[in-house]
């Protein structure tokens, strides 16, 4: 059994309106050293098989992620 | 002619969609569940607004992948007429049958209010019945109606004028280029985030929207 961490952010260059929400709320609490906030998803999941890493990146492409508006990157642990 | 309403888990404009096809239109016109997959007596098929699947993980992303979705692609392969309207133009950008994405609009906020949109181009099934230029009325209801794509799309869309509505005056949700509803190379397939049956009876404010109707309508029969 493995554990999968999966990170979905946005692509470069694709508006990220709550990142640049929460940086001004960063902002105006006096954090004014906060910059390039993005806000993204993470996914966990359990699997099982030999194709971990095939089988992960498929399921980003079809579903998990659009790969229009979004990037995704993964661990895969506890093998 | 016959019109279809597919109905998903979540949506919520489908009672609309139908009573404007009946009652208005008076055109016969069937609920479609997403798990049904006969779809070939149908000459044109309406994906409704709403929040398909609860919205989870991105607007449309687990709705196309119903039952009902891979013969929606066949449906339109073979040229069936087919209009998504709001949550339905998300999940006919996530199943691939429309380019581009729709995102968080601009301002964060869910925006519920009649906008002026802008025919480009009226030599489409949906919108025969208009001029190029001509203003409507129609409103808009969403969150994610912020529609993007990459350069080169965008370059395609303006070359083979796909963009079909745009916001006039203010954009609401920042999309790319004021886009509002695209359609596909073949005009077949029309997405848009207003809703033309919320604007389709004078009680209701506006009846601009039942001009795309009768467009479709039009068309059809002189298909036939």
């Amino acid at each position: 059994m493995a554990k999968v961490k999966i990170y979905i952010t946005a692509k470069k260059g694709i508006l990220d309106p709550a990142g640049k929400a929460a940086e001004a709320a960063l902002q105006s609490l006096g954090y004014k050293n906060a910059s390039n906030v993005h806000i993204g998803k993470y996914i966990e999941l359990d699997i099982q098989g030999k194709q971990i890493n095939k089988e992960i990146a498929e399921m980003c492409q079809k579903l998990l992620a659009n790969p229009i508006i979004e990037d995704y990157h993964f661990e895969v642990s506890g093998e | 002619m016959k019109f279809g309403v597919v109905v998903f888990p979540g949506s919520n404009c489908d009672h609309d969609c139908y009573d404007v096809i009946k009652n208005v239109l008076k055109q016969p016109v069937e609920y479609i569940w997403h798990g049904d997959t006969k779809l070939d007596h149908f000459d044109c098929l309406i994906l409704p607004g709403g929040f398909s699947y609860g919205d989870y993980l991105r607007c449309g992303a687990i709705a196309r992948f119903s039952p009902v979705m891979e013969k929606i692609k066949i449906f339109a392969e073979k040229g069936g007429r087919v209009i998504g309207i709001c949550n339905g133009f998300q999940i006919l950008t996530e199943a691939g049958l429309l380019p581009g994405a729709l995102v968080r609009n601009k301002g964060l906020h869910f925006i519920c209010k009649h906008v002026q949109i802008r025919t480009e181009n009226a030599k489409t099934p949906f919108t025969n019945q208009l001029k190029n230029g001509q203003l409507l009325n129609i409103p808009i209801a969403h969150g994610e109606g912020n529609y993007v794509c990459d350069p080169k799309t965008l370059n395609d869309l303006k070359r083979y004028k796909q963009i079909v509505f745009t916001y006039y005056g203010d954009n609401p949700n920042g999309s790319t280029a004021n886009i509002a509803g695209i359609c596909n190379k073949k005009r077949n397939v029309l997405g848009m985030m207003p809703h033309p049956e919320r604007a389709s009876e004078e009680v209701l404010g506006s009846k601009d929207g039942k001009l795309i109707f009768d467009s479709i309508l039009r068309h059809l029969r002189s298909d036939r």
